[in-house]
């Protein structure tokens, strides 16, 4: 650095003396150049300069190394992920035979439901490719299809009953591998099959209908509207989505206002003892202990002293709201710490009680800053699976949650589960259930933001 | 926000809390079939799970992964909608486990075999070919090997060391760790069984002495433990240059991914399908799902539960869809016979 070195004045100013009597009592050639001006005095400013642009460069480098990793993170889930948001489906040319697919003949739901929907794809699928001769050829040709085709099928010719009777193009689903081979996952081998799950003739016949327009990606709504399943390409989020929001709701409903209470009380009115003391080291231990221990408990207490029922939103919400409370209690204390004296000191000034002075004034300025906390606690449960293990709820459960007691998982159980399946398809579904996850994160941080914007108070 | 709101909001919320917990927690009865058991196992029974509630007359049935051993405690602690219906195993009950559920009053047990998994050892595709018999992986992997008539500790770094026919490659192996299912089952069909002909093991008399010198792996790196996730040992050996490094694991992830792996042959077997199958591949061993017989008729859909994952849909070799995810069914006629006496709900008796 060339710019003059001026030593700043204060650094100087350690003798009490003024600076001029100072220079004065000085020696000739001290005088000329100072302590503070010479080549060695230079030479240590400079190095000064120098730590501090180094330490600048540290936290640099420490947030480039965090964003580069979160980057890499999320170029990694989406580029593994987002092929999940689309399926691969065929075309086929459908003959709704009324006597197949409305054995009643009535065209009511429950007809339907009695239908073989399976036998006109199949059908369908059979008259589209005549080569297929033989059992062998015929089963390869059929494990083009998913297993879930039919049934949502039927789901569409129940919601539209015209379709009985007429002939016309439908897209049905395609088997995940299918699906795997047409987002290029499998390459293609030398014998002219694909990754080893498809045959060479599986590969001609999926290459004709892609020729003729008759398979395409299409919008994965499925992967919404469905819970788990062991075919990949029929898996959904909703199962997941839901069994969290149910467990954060009860969470919330627990903790939020259990923790507000304690540190309102512990705060403001509890008296300054040995036995508080004991209980503020507690609250503070155990927003430290590991939420697996939590999960025991929950097995201990809820399912085999209280009979509970296993895989239930409702214990797992309990057992979250218990790891949560201490974070909540810990936050919402320093929020009311830090409602300023002056607050509470004119309160008492216009004689109000101890009371109303708490709940009047101090809790409502308070509030943002607990609000904040407690969803920060909330984010954290989201992301537990630990402790949802020992009460049931890493489970593969297919049916959609439809309360707080019924069996349901979260969403970061289906994560881990996905991620351990053998079949090749559950790869992209598992980087897309944490786009959702985070998805689902991100909105949590967004409401936490809002709310605090919205009530908090500057002084 | 009014300070009223506030506090009115508060005290809503912590009632309603406590009010919601205890009445939705009596409703008892259960209408949905719980299942628990062997993570080997668990592939296929939320095959058939959700098969059997596609067809829409009963719910699907929940199905845990808790392990074998987890299981068994889960379904051995007694009778009642608390109870699961239904454990898997990736082995037999034991004699003990059997003991403690009549002990909780679940005298009436229903063994249903299931088939086979073969444990596979994988390499990446396109390495080298040689054959490993069993007693060469146990000189490979176990802490404490024969040498000159001494037990020292584990000296080979490279596998042609074991044997001059095998190839100049090091000796690096991912398996399960000691948690895991396919563990147990690893040491006790490849290592119990590598260590059985060597003179310096049989030399030792004591019996548990004998047991922990066969069953020792090494821990000088050689053999790294790859976690619960077989996934991630299959990821490490497509992405493996030089072809050296091994996995193990079970036969559904060779089968789901034999474009990037491949399986070794042991003791001269290839591990395919029909090797398995026959009984001719070693590294094999049985599957089971237990049922409770108190439950049957009062938890509805057992029945129907048990007949749709014996049915011939669900188990035939070349179409049953529990065969196309890689479950190694019985043999035809056992097959028949085994559903036979299920669906006639025979009761097992003390292993």
């Amino acid at each position: 650095m060339m710019q003059p070195l001026h030593a700043p004045p204060n650094e100087a100013g350690v003798s009490a003396l003024p600076r001029r009597v100072a220079e004065s009592m000085m020696p000739t050639e001290e005088r000329i150049g100072s302590r503070h001006t010479d080549a060695a005095a230079e030479a240590r400013l400079r190095a000064r300069y120098a730590a501090q642009r180094r330490f600048k460069a540290y936290g640099v480098l420490a947030i480039g190394v965090a964003i580069g990793a979160l980057l890499w993170l999320l170029i990694t889930l989406l580029s593994n992920g987002v092929t999940a948001f689309v399926q691969t489906n065929l075309r086929l040319a459908i003959t709704f035979d009324p006597a197949v697919v409305d054995p009643q003949g009535n065209q009511s739901p429950e007809s339907l439901a009695q239908g073989d929907f399976g036998r006109v794809i199949r059908d369908a699928l059979r008259q589209r490719f005549p080569d297929a001769q033989g059992r062998v050829a015929v089963r390869n040709l059929l494990a083009l299809l998913s297993s879930g085709a039919e049934f949502e099928l039927r789901d569409r010719v129940i919601a539209d009953p015209s379709m009985i009777g007429t002939t016309q193009p439908v897209w049905v689903l395609a088997s995940s591998d299918v699906d795997m081979f047409r987002k290029g996952f499998f390459e293609k081998a030398a014998d002219g099959g694909a990754g080893g799950r498809l045959n060479a003739q599986q590969v001609a016949w999926i290459e004709e209908l892609a020729a003729s327009g008759d398979l395409a990606l299409q919008w994965n709504r499925l992967f919404f509207k469905a819970g788990d399943s062991r075919d990949p390409e029929l898996v959904g989020v909703l199962g997941g989505v839901l069994g969290s929001f149910f467990t954060l709701f009860v969470c919330l409903v627990l903790a939020f206002p259990f923790g507000v209470a304690a540190a309102i009380y512990l705060e403001e009115f509890a008296p300054k003892n040995r036995f508080t003391d004991i209980i503020e080291v507690n609250i503070n231990n155990l927003a430290a202990v590991p939420s697996i221990i939590f999960g025991l408990l929950g097995l201990a207490v809820f399912l085999n002293f209280f009979g509970m029922p296993r895989s239930a939103p409702l214990v797992g919400g309990i057992v979250l709201a218990l790891m949560s409370l201490p974070t909540i209690i810990i936050a919402s204390r320093a929020a009311l710490r830090a409602v300023p004296p002056s607050i509470r000191e004119a309160a008492y000034g216009l004689g109000a009680s101890k009371m109303q002075v708490v709940l009047h004034h101090v809790l409502p300025l308070g509030l943002p800053g607990m609000l904040t906390g407690s969803i920060i606690a909330m984010a954290q449960a989201l992301g537990e699976t630990a402790p949802l293990l020992m009460i049931g709820m890493v489970a593969f459960i297919v049916d959609i949650p439809q309360g707080l007691t019924s069996s349901a998982t979260a969403l970061p159980v289906q994560i881990f589960m996905w991620a351990d399946n053998p079949e090749r398809g559950f790869v992209e579904k598992t980087s897309a259930a944490i786009i959702v996850l985070l998805a689902f994160l991100l909105t949590m941080n967004a409401i936490a933001i809002f709310l605090r914007k919205k009530f908090e108070r500057r002084w | 926000m009014s300070h009223r709101t506030v506090v009115a909001a508060i005290v809503a919320s912590a009632v309603l809390g406590l009010a919601a917990a205890p009445t939705e927690v009596m409703a008892q009865a259960r209408d949905q079939i719980r299942i628990v058991g062997s993570s080997t196992v668990f592939p296929f029974t939320t095959a058939v799970a959700e098969q059997f509630g596609r067809a829409g007359r009963f719910r699907t049935p929940v199905v845990e992964s808790t392990g074998t051993g987890g299981g068994m405690r889960l379904f051995c602690a007694g009778i009642g909608p608390a109870h699961p219906d239904f454990t898997n195993a990736s082995r037999r009950m034991t004699a003990a486990e059997f003991d403690t559920c009549q002990r909780n009053g679940v005298t009436e047990i229903i063994e249903m075999p299931v088939g086979f998994d073969g444990i596979v050892i994988a390499v990446r595709k396109g390495s080298p070919k040689f054959d490993l018999t069993r007693e060469q992986i146990w000189k490979a992997l176990a802490r404490q090997v024969p040498v000159n008539g001494q037990l020292v500790n584990n000296p080979y770094q490279r596998w042609n060391e074991i044997d001059p026919s095998l190839p100049n490659a090091p000796i690096e192996i991912i398996g399960p760790p000691p948690t895991s299912g396919t563990r147990d089952s690893f040491v006790e069909l490849v290592l119990d069984v590598g260590c059985r002909n060597v003179p310096e093991i049989r030399a030792i008399q004591d019996n548990r002495a004998r047991q922990q010198a066969c069953q020792a792996i090494r821990e000088d790196g050689k053999f790294v433990e790859g976690g619960e996730n077989d996934n991630l040992i299959v990821q490490r050996l497509a992405a493996d240059r030089t072809g050296t490094l091994m996995g193990v694991f079970g036969f559904s992830y060779l089968d789901q991914n034999t474009d990037k792996i491949e399986g070794k042959t042991v003791d001269g077997v290839e591990p395919t399908y029909e090797n398995i199958a026959s009984g001719k591949y070693p590294v094999s061993r049985s599957m089971f799902v237990y049922a409770k017989r108190a439950h049957i008729d009062v938890i509805p859909g057992m029945r129907e539960f048990i007949a749709e994952y014996m049915s011939d849909r669900a188990m035939n070799a070349e179409t049953g869809y529990l065969a196309q995810r890689g479950l190694i069914v019985h043999p035809a006629a056992n097959r028949a016979r085994f559903r036979e006496e299920v669906m006639n709900l025979r009761l097992m008796t003390r292993p």
